[in-house]
């Protein structure tokens, strides 16, 4: 269990990487903020509390690597790298224009501590797979995240990954599942739907466990069973609220792929300064 | 005579990787349950630490090839053309090209010459998948020595390059003394009346075409052109330039490939006519790979008669 003073540190944390979030979506007037909100807490436990990663030194060989598989939360990775100090938080307002480095999908190429280029569904994950063969032939010697949509399981590559992973017992690996129930077209039931979730991954060899995505003593306790497993990788599913933290955003299938206007901002903004109080208070 | 040895270039690329095996602890080779037919299943023998079946999931091999390649490993990742350049070309596209990683695919099984497996085996649009990458490098072995020149050299690319390997075994071309250059085409013969510039296997019906020509009071040049990308610019104008008409010869698609880089090469710098010997924009079929050749027209007899008909076409 974290302490009260480390959780309210994270808390505050994943505020500023939500308003980094909202500020670079409405500057770019596009992207992808629900599903970028709903992984806020987990991108903030990891890069806070658990990879071994260091933003002076963002190639260092033995760093633990993180893949954005759902690469179209993009704002929610540069924003938590922002924080890291990777790069000025002033950046983030850059996002998708002309001449950034921050791309709407990522570049690695581009951005400090951007381990894979991702953005085309089922691809990332494969990647990070590789990365966790390499890990194994290191002698383990560093641990990969990733982090798959739900939507994004309706990929079959994620499946091939998921079968080569588990055959090759890449314990090296964690794939989390942004389990926010929505993809472009409506709930993932309705368009194609990816249920049970858990049970494949159990089926293809991985070692499972179902959280709520939000909650830090969870995403703690999740991790630290996936670092114990020596036999398999693991997979998270975490149950997330998409557009989580901006309640016009929250559970709202429109909010996937569009910009907040000025006026939304400002709310959102708001929303996001009261919670940041609140916890500071 | 001596009796022509003759050898697949996928049979060259198995043995290039085992010496490139001894030379490189970071080398590591994929392969998609085809080791036996890419002839990777040479490296796997004499390193099998260091080679990893990926199973039938081409998308997925060419993902895993990316993130070891992150970690530092130089990776050649193979299948036959038609799942590596087809099946996984988003893969390639996205995962490997875009992030230029350090992955070379060596893609066996390319043309008709596949023979009786038939159509659906037989890839003749790879070249042309390939070619519209930014920042790929494809190279087309004729033989067996070039074949071996170009994995050595691939492995000293940094970033992604596509290797083209047939099934069938094809006469060797080339001695001990010849020399090989990523990007740089090589005149075989000199000639003033039209340029032949082939790649692959027509290499060597390209020579025999020469030679049909040379019968008939034409003078034929040569070019072996194993580098499709990045095309040696240079050399496809200096034939442009000197002989004023080209004809291209491959064992592909005439959309796409080597005579559409031709075509694209000449048409803004130094028109000339080009005609395009190749697959004319159909399927292939089953049959033993010799009679294919035939059938599709990828012989001494059809360059040489382009190359009349390229001749005729000059002003």
């Amino acid at each position: 269990m974290l302490e009260q003073a480390e959780k309210k540190r994270l808390a505050l944390t994943a505020c500023n990487v939500r308003k980094g979030i909202i500020e670079g979506v409405f500057n770019a007037k596009s992207g992808h903020p629900g599903g970028s909100l709903s992984i806020v807490e987990l991108l903030t436990y990891l890069y806070e509390k658990e990879m071994n990663v260091d933003p002076a030194d963002p190639k260092k060989e033995d760093r633990d690597r993180f893949v954005l598989s759902k690469g179209h939360a993009a704002p929610a990775l540069y924003a938590i790298l922002a924080e890291k100090g990777y790069f000025p938080k002033e950046d983030l307002k850059t996002l998708r224009k002309t001449d950034s480095y921050l791309q709407g999908h990522p570049n690695m190429n581009y951005v400090p501590g951007v381990d894979m280029s991702t953005g085309s569904l089922g691809q990332g994950v494969s990647a990070a797979v590789g990365m966790a063969m390499a890990a194994h032939l290191k002698g383990g010697a560093f641990r990969v995240y990733t982090v798959l949509g739900d939507g994004e399981l309706e990929e079959g590559q994620v499946w091939e990954a998921a079968m080569f992973a588990g055959a090759k017992h890449l314990n090296e690996l964690t794939v989390f599942v942004d389990n926010n129930n929505l993809q472009i077209d409506g709930t993932v039931e309705e368009v194609n739907s990816p249920y049970p979730i858990g049970e494949k991954f159990a089926a293809f060899g991985f070692h499972v466990i179902e959280i709520d995505g939000h909650d830090y003593d969870a995403i703690e306790s999740a991790v630290s069973a996936a670092k114990a497993r020596t036999d398999r990788p693991t997979a998270v599913i975490m149950k997330t609220v998409k557009g989580k933290g901006v309640s016009y955003m929250e559970n709202a299938v429109g909010w996937h792929g569009s910009a907040p206007n000025a006026e939304q901002y400002a709310k959102a903004m708001a929303e996001l300064d009261a919670a940041w109080n609140e916890l500071n208070a | 005579m001596a009796e022509v040895i003759r050898t697949a270039t996928r049979e060259a690329y198995g043995k290039a990787l085992v010496e490139l095996g001894a030379e490189d602890e970071k080398l590591l080779v994929l392969d998609a349950d085809l080791a036996a037919a890419t002839k990777t299943g040479m490296f796997k023998k004499a390193y099998p630490d260091r080679f990893i079946d990926c199973g039938i999931a081409e998308a997925n091999m060419i993902g895993v090839a990316a993130g070891l390649a992150t970690a530092g490993y130089t990776v050649f990742a193979s299948s036959f053309a038609m799942f590596a350049a087809g099946r996984a070309f988003e893969q390639i596209r996205n995962t490997l090209a875009y992030p230029h990683l350090n992955v070379k695919i060596g893609a066996t099984h390319a043309g008709v010459s596949v023979g009786e497996d038939g159509a659906r085996h037989q890839c003749c649009e790879d070249i042309g998948l390939m070619r519209t990458i930014p920042g790929m490098t494809i190279l087309n072995p004729a033989d067996d020595v070039e074949a071996r020149l170009a994995v050595l050299s691939a492995a000293k690319v940094q970033g992604p390059v596509y290797m083209r390997f047939g099934r069938l075994a094809v006469p060797r071309v080339f001695d001990e003394n010849y020399r090989f250059e990523i990007g740089k085409g090589v005149y075989l013969n000199e000639g003033t009346d039209v340029t032949v510039i082939a790649t692959g296997l027509l290499v060597e019906r390209a020579i025999a075409a020469v030679e049909l020509l040379k019968n008939e009071g034409i003078s034929a040049a040569l070019i072996n052109m194993a580098t499709i990308k990045p095309l040696d610019a240079e050399i496809v104008l200096d034939a442009a330039r000197k002989t004023g008409c080209i004809v291209t010869a491959e064992e592909h698609n005439v959309i796409g490939g080597l005579g559409s880089a031709v075509c694209e090469c000449v048409a803004g710098a130094y028109p000339v006519p080009v005609l395009r010997v190749g697959v004319e924009d159909t399927f292939g079929r089953s049959g033993p790979a010799l009679e294919l050749l035939e059938y599709y027209g990828l012989n001494a007899a059809n360059i040489a008669a382009k190359a009349k008909q390229a001749i005729a076409l000059k002003k």
